[in-house]
């Protein structure tokens, strides 16, 4: 009986703090939500220097990491898909799927991933550390919001950069898979480019980067959340950091299957 | 002393952490342009009081008055008002590592202030002259020493000129001489500037140089409240043997 009883307490700790965790995560996006629309009128609006320097960081210094990782996904994904359908006799629409592909799924998820693990794991790490630190209690003892002076400069920056990365992963995918094309499987220049955009539409690049604005919300507020609750001085920011990250890629996957099924489902 | 203007009053605060009682029932009155220390043993609520009267956390029951109005009733906007009257000087800096020394200084004058950044420069110099510190504007903390982390905390908590600067542990980790030059700082800011200092420290030498009066706190309770004099003289066993540092006496820190 006790056993049982112990079970069910367990269940209902869990339960609570799941709750606790979804109420205070929703806590910070509405103040964050606050601080970008209404804040202004109340307080001093956010300093741009602090969100440009917040680009540069988060999207200039990530070009070259996401260039290569979408660069060979368009490579691999171009051979794998010639393999199936040079098969059917119909290698010339390799360069169609990797475009459509890369575009609609491959580039926002493959650049949304690297982010979360470079720019999310980040922001954990300086916020959690400024937090063990007395840092973000100096903050609010001198009046000053963390949320806005902090969260709200990444938040904007990184809903701005990371659709911009996407389309740079997007160009190099697709040029991945045009190196491939041309001179591998020895597909015209012209025609394998005139065959990747035919058949890409329009609805392929904005689901795209629709899915990259949610994404940048969502590493943008994990990695913020994590660094407000970290504890434990060096340990815990380290911990910190890893779930950030861990918790980042998930919701990130499991938002691009949710927007994957609305776009599908509802031919949007 | 009874004439003098309570700026700020503790009224019979509580409050616990997961089931732990750190403060119980504590009541203490400061009053303006005073130098008030708060003494006692590690984990005695010392910090978690100071956290109380500058309104970061609210107690379980009782009240924090500051110049006659409650912390806990402020709207978010008068709480923000109120903040911008105290000065905060943390037991680690708390300094922003990735902003120099002037950046640091001169941030609650860029946050709430609509200076010239010209003005606030110099106002920043100014300060940082105070707690001797010219010409080390540039420099990140990270260069610092570890006094020299705690006067540019200093600098920034006066700022703002605020009525009341806080101190925790502020000559904790420093040298003998460093721990005097920052106990001489805390007089010297205190009269020149017209402040009232709430300091929080174990230190006794600190305690006794730079204290108008000192209140020592013993689990979670106010154990006696005086002027250094009187606590120097006091009865209770338990304030002399922590005031001597002694291993035999009530306080036995292995049993806690």
């Amino acid at each position: 009986m006790e056993k049982i009883i112990s079970y069910f307490e367990s269940v209902g700790r869990t339960v609570k703090n799941w709750i606790i965790i979804f109420v205070e995560f929703s806590q910070l996006v509405a103040q964050t939500i606050y601080w970008i629309f209404w804040g202004p009128s109340r307080s001093k609006p956010v300093k741009s220097k602090s969100v440009f320097e917040q680009m540069v960081f988060m999207g200039a210094k990530s070009i070259i990491i996401v260039f290569f990782v979408t660069f060979f996904t368009g490579v691999v994904l171009a051979m794998q898909s010639a393999y199936q359908l040079e098969k059917m006799g119909a290698v010339m629409y390799v360069a169609s799927l990797v475009s459509i592909s890369v575009c609609r799924e491959l580039g926002p998820v493959l650049t949304a991933l690297v982010l979360a693990g470079r720019i999310g794991a980040a922001i954990t790490a300086e916020i959690g550390s400024m937090n063990v630190n007395e840092q973000l209690e100096a903050l609010d003892a001198m009046a000053i919001n963390p949320i806005r002076f902090l969260i709200v400069p990444k938040f904007l920056a990184l809903f701005f950069m990371l659709p911009c990365l996407t389309v740079i992963g997007d160009i190099s995918g697709i040029f991945g898979g045009y190196l491939i094309g041309v001179y591998n499987l020895k597909i015209n220049s012209g025609l394998f480019i005139q065959t990747a955009f035919k058949f890409l539409t329009l609805k392929d690049i904005y689901t795209g980067l629709t899915k990259a604005f949610i994404f940048a919300m969502i590493i943008s507020m994990v990695g913020s959340y994590q660094g407000l609750k970290t504890s434990g001085g060096a340990v815990g920011v380290g911990q910190a950091t890893t779930i950030s990250v861990v918790t980042s890629f998930i919701l990130i996957i499991l938002a691009d299957c949710i927007m994957t099924g609305i776009f599908y489902f509802s031919n949007l | 002393m009874s004439e003098r203007k309570v700026i700020l009053a503790v009224q019979n605060i509580t409050k616990s952490f997961g089931g732990r009682k750190v403060l119980d029932g504590i009541s203490v009155e400061i009053y303006q342009g005073e130098i008030f220390v708060i003494m006692g043993g590690s984990g005695c609520g010392k910090s978690t009081l100071l956290r109380h009267m500058i309104g970061s956390i609210k107690p379980d029951s009782g009240r924090v008055l500051f110049d006659g109005k409650d912390l806990s009733k402020l709207s978010e906007a008068e709480e923000e008002k109120m903040k911008r009257r105290f000065g905060m000087s943390f037991q680690s800096s708390a300094l922003l590592d990735y902003m120099n020394v002037e950046e640091n200084v001169s941030l609650p004058l860029s946050e709430h202030t609509s200076l010239d950044p010209k003005v606030i420069s110099i106002i920043v110099k100014m300060k940082l002259g105070l707690v001797g510190l010219q010409g080390f504007d540039h420099l990140m903390p990270s260069m610092l020493s570890g006094g020299m982390r705690k006067r540019v905390g200093l600098a920034r908590a006066i700022a703002m000129d605020p009525e009341v600067v806080f101190y925790d542990e502020p000559t904790a980790g420093l040298d003998p001489v460093v721990c005097a030059v920052v106990d001489k700082l805390i007089v010297d800011l205190s009269k020149k500037l017209l402040l009232t200092s709430v300091v929080v420290t174990h230190n006794m030498e600190s305690v006794f140089r730079i204290a108008d009066r000192v209140a020592m706190l013993h689990k979670g309770k106010v154990l006696e409240i005086g002027t250094p004099e009187q606590i120097k003289n006091s009865k209770n066993p338990i304030v002399q043997q922590f005031i001597k540092g002694e291993i035999e006496g009530p306080i036995n820190v292995i049993e806690e």
